[in-house]
This record gives structure tokens, C-alpha cells and sequence, in this order.
């Protein structure tokens, strides 16, 4: 399909009313967002990477550790009335996981209970929409994911930046070893390897713009295709 | 808006989120509306049959239960526009809440007949754009 000027955004939509799903998706289709429905907030949790917590912490919910985020989801937006975990569970949840909570996460319900939209908005939900949802709402949402994109990017570049460091370092000083014979060669690497580590935050100050950009442009960033998966702190070195 | 559709709003049996939903119809999903309505359609009817047995329970009645129900079917007719049928889910749900059997044996009556009219009105309105869109085809031919 080629590369999207502007990569396009990842909505989980949760809601247990099959209805209510097959609009929203529409909604959001409509809008140009990329979407994904699933009908509770147990099976939101293990899209985004989350499991169930188990006897031994039930405070601390664990991720899988197979799938670190390998989706990313730019926005959870879920009904309020679900039966086992509803909305509110699901948005505390999300919150209370170190690797999830800055997701921006909108809650819709056909009810106008105020008492319900001061607690979700104080847990941390973006908006708190009233059923039905209307086209005219979403255009609300676009805010609330662009920030975080902002930030989910930054993060990258800087994780991107930190192992370009360990690479700039290993090539800026196997030029020798490359003219040497293979034999020797892989001793002298793992040489040079030590001392790059121990020396690496010195030179990472003098090199650093250039090292960014030199690796971008080799390639050897996993993420300029921008339609692949992002992992989350876990950067791909080709 | 063709005389059926505005008949059907000016008696209130369906507000703008009907039209919500026309909108939301297009080229990448022309069938958008009826795939809707008979989702509805599919679930209002196995819904409605739960509250009836629920209802004829000699014994003790689950009111609770009832309200559950009642709350998914409130909740898709207000999705699809469907306002009457609303209305009466929300004074269904407060004779449920006030255990009155009496009550809410009307209001399923009354449930049952705005649910039947909607639903022969619709699909009076989905022949009538079916049969308005097949003239368009003989007046201008599909080119394919």
C-alpha cells in the first residue's frame, strides 16, 4: 500500500452490546482511524498486553511476555455498563500498568450520571461521552491521541538515539580490525565493545547529533516504516 | 427524506440518530442501515422473548433481571434511533424497579406492540429505497 504521509491512529473500542460495536467501528472508520472492537474489558486488557492479575499480587497486574505492546493502540474508548469488568475497572486498570497508562482512554455511557462522570474523569478518562455517540464527538478525540503520539515518539527516538550510541562507538573504532585478518577480527571487537561501554556516556555527548542521523539514514533504525509495529522499549538493531 | 421516514419522525418513532446512522452509509458500506436493523432486529426479538418468560413466572419474578434486559434492549433502540420503543424500556425499567408486576406486565404489552410497528415500518421504508433504487438502475444502468 506504500508509506501514509501521516501514519494513521489505533483505536481499541470495548463495548459488550453488539450494536454499539458495529456503530462505533463506523464512527471511527468514518473518521479515518484504524480500529479494533473487542465486546470486554478482560479481552481489552489482553490486546493491550495486559493480563489478569493471579493470586500472588493482585495489585500488580503482570504483561505478557510475549507480546510487549506490539500493537499500538493510540486510544481505548469503552462503555461504562459491562458486565464482570466494566468501563471504570478497565480505565483503572489501564492507569495503574506502568506500561499503559498514557493512553488516552474516553468512556461512553447512556446514562447522565454525574456522580459516574466526576469519578471516571478523576481516575483519568479524556472524555466521557453520552450515548449515543455522535460523528461530531470523535472530533474530540484526535487531541487526546496526537499528544500522546508526540510522546510515544519521543521516547523512541531516544531509545533509537541510546543504541546508536553502542553501534557509532563499535564502528567509529573497527576501522583497523576491518584491514586485519578475520582471524583477529572478532577478538579485537570484543574489545572494542568493552571500551565503548565504559566509555560511551563521554563520547555520547560529542556525537550524538550526528550518530542519530547518520543511523537513520543508514536504515538501521526498525522504525522508518512507520505502518510496522512499534515495539516499545525494545528497539530492533538491524 | 422521502414521506414515510418523515412520517415516522413527526410521530416520533425515530429521532436523528436514525439519520445519524443514513449518514454513516456510503459507498464502502451501502448496506450499513439494514445490517444494523437486523442485528437490532435479531436481538430485540430474543430479548423481548427472555422478558416475556421472565414475566410469566408464577413464583418469584427476577425483577433484576428484568432490568438487565431491559437496559440492553434501552440501549440498542436508543444506538439505532428507534424512540418509542425507548421510552417504553425506561417505564418498563421503573416498574421493574418498584417490584410492580402489574406494571410491568403493561409495559411489555405496550413494548411488544411499538417494537412490532417499528419493525414493519421498516421494513416498509428499506422496500421502499430498495424499490427506488432499482428504478435508478433501469433509468441509469450500472457500467461495469
Amino acid at each position: 500500500m506504500g508509506l501514509a504521509a501521516e501514519s494513521q491512529f489505533h483505536v481499541l473500542a470495548v463495548d459488550d452490546s453488539i450494536i454499539d460495536r458495529k456503530l462505533i467501528e463506523r464512527l471511527l472508520k468514518t473518521s479515518s482511524y484504524q480500529v479494533t472492537t473487542v465486546d470486554s474489558g478482560s479481552k481489552a486488557l489482553e490486546f493491550l498486553g495486559l493480563c489478569e492479575n493471579d493470586e500472588t499480587n493482585p495489585n500488580t497486574p503482570s504483561v505478557f511476555p510475549n507480546n510487549h505492546q506490539e500493537v499500538e493502540v493510540n486510544l481505548v474508548i469503552t462503555d461504562y455498563c459491562m458486565p464482570g469488568m466494566t468501563g471504570y475497572d478497565l480505565l483503572k486498570k489501564i492507569k495503574e500498568s506502568s506500561s499503559l497508562k498514557n493512553i488516552p482512554v474516553v468512556i461512553m455511557s447512556s446514562e447522565n450520571v454525574p456522580s459516574r462522570i466526576n469519578r471516571c474523569l478523576e481516575e483519568g478518562a479524556e472524555e466521557f461521552f453520552l450515548k449515543p455517540v455522535r460523528l461530531s464527538d470523535l472530533s474530540r478525540l484526535k487531541p487526546h491521541m496526537k499528544k500522546t503520539k508526540l510522546k510515544h515518539q519521543k521516547q523512541e527516538t531516544e531509545q533509537k538515539f541510546e543504541n546508536s550510541e553502542i553501534i557509532q562507538n563499535d564502528q567509529k573504532q573497527t576501522p583497523k580490525s576491518q584491514i586485519q585478518h578475520s582471524e583477529t577480527e572478532s577478538q579485537s571487537q570484543t574489545q572494542l565493545q568493552a571500551h565503548s561501554t565504559i566509555d560511551q556516556q563521554q563520547q555520547s555527548l560529542q556525537q550524538g547529533n550526528n550518530n542519530k542521523r547518520k543511523n537513520m539514514e543508514q536504515g538501521l533504525s526498525s522504525d522508518t516504516d512507520r505502518t510496522r509495529p512499534r515495539y516499545s522499549g525494545i528497539a530492533t538493531v538491524v | 427524506m422521502n414521506r414515510l421516514l418523515s412520517f415516522l419522525f413527526h410521530q416520533g418513532v425515530l429521532d436523528e440518530q436514525f439519520l445519524q446512522l443514513q449518514q454513516l452509509q456510503d459507498e464502502t458500506s451501502p448496506n450499513f442501515v439494514s445490517e444494523v436493523v437486523n442485528i437490532y432486529f435479531h436481538e430485540s426479538e430474543k430479548l423481548l422473548r427472555n422478558l416475556r418468560a421472565l414475566l410469566m413466572e408464577r413464583e418469584l419474578m427476577d425483577y433484576k433481571k428484568m432490568g438487565i434486559d431491559l437496559n440492553q434492549l434501552m440501549g440498542s433502540s436508543s444506538s439505532i434511533g428507534a424512540k418509542r420503543v425507548t421510552n417504553v424500556c425506561v417505564a418498563f425499567r421503573v416498574a421493574t424497579e418498584q417490584n410492580n408486576r402489574v406494571g410491568c406486565f403493561r409495559a411489555l404489552e405496550m413494548l411488544e406492540h411499538e417494537y412490532c410497528y417499528l419493525k414493519n415500518k421498516l421494513h416498509e421504508l428499506f422496500q421502499i429505497e430498495q424499490q427506488r433504487d432499482l428504478a435508478a438502475g433501469v433509468r441509469y444502468p450500472v457500467q461495469n
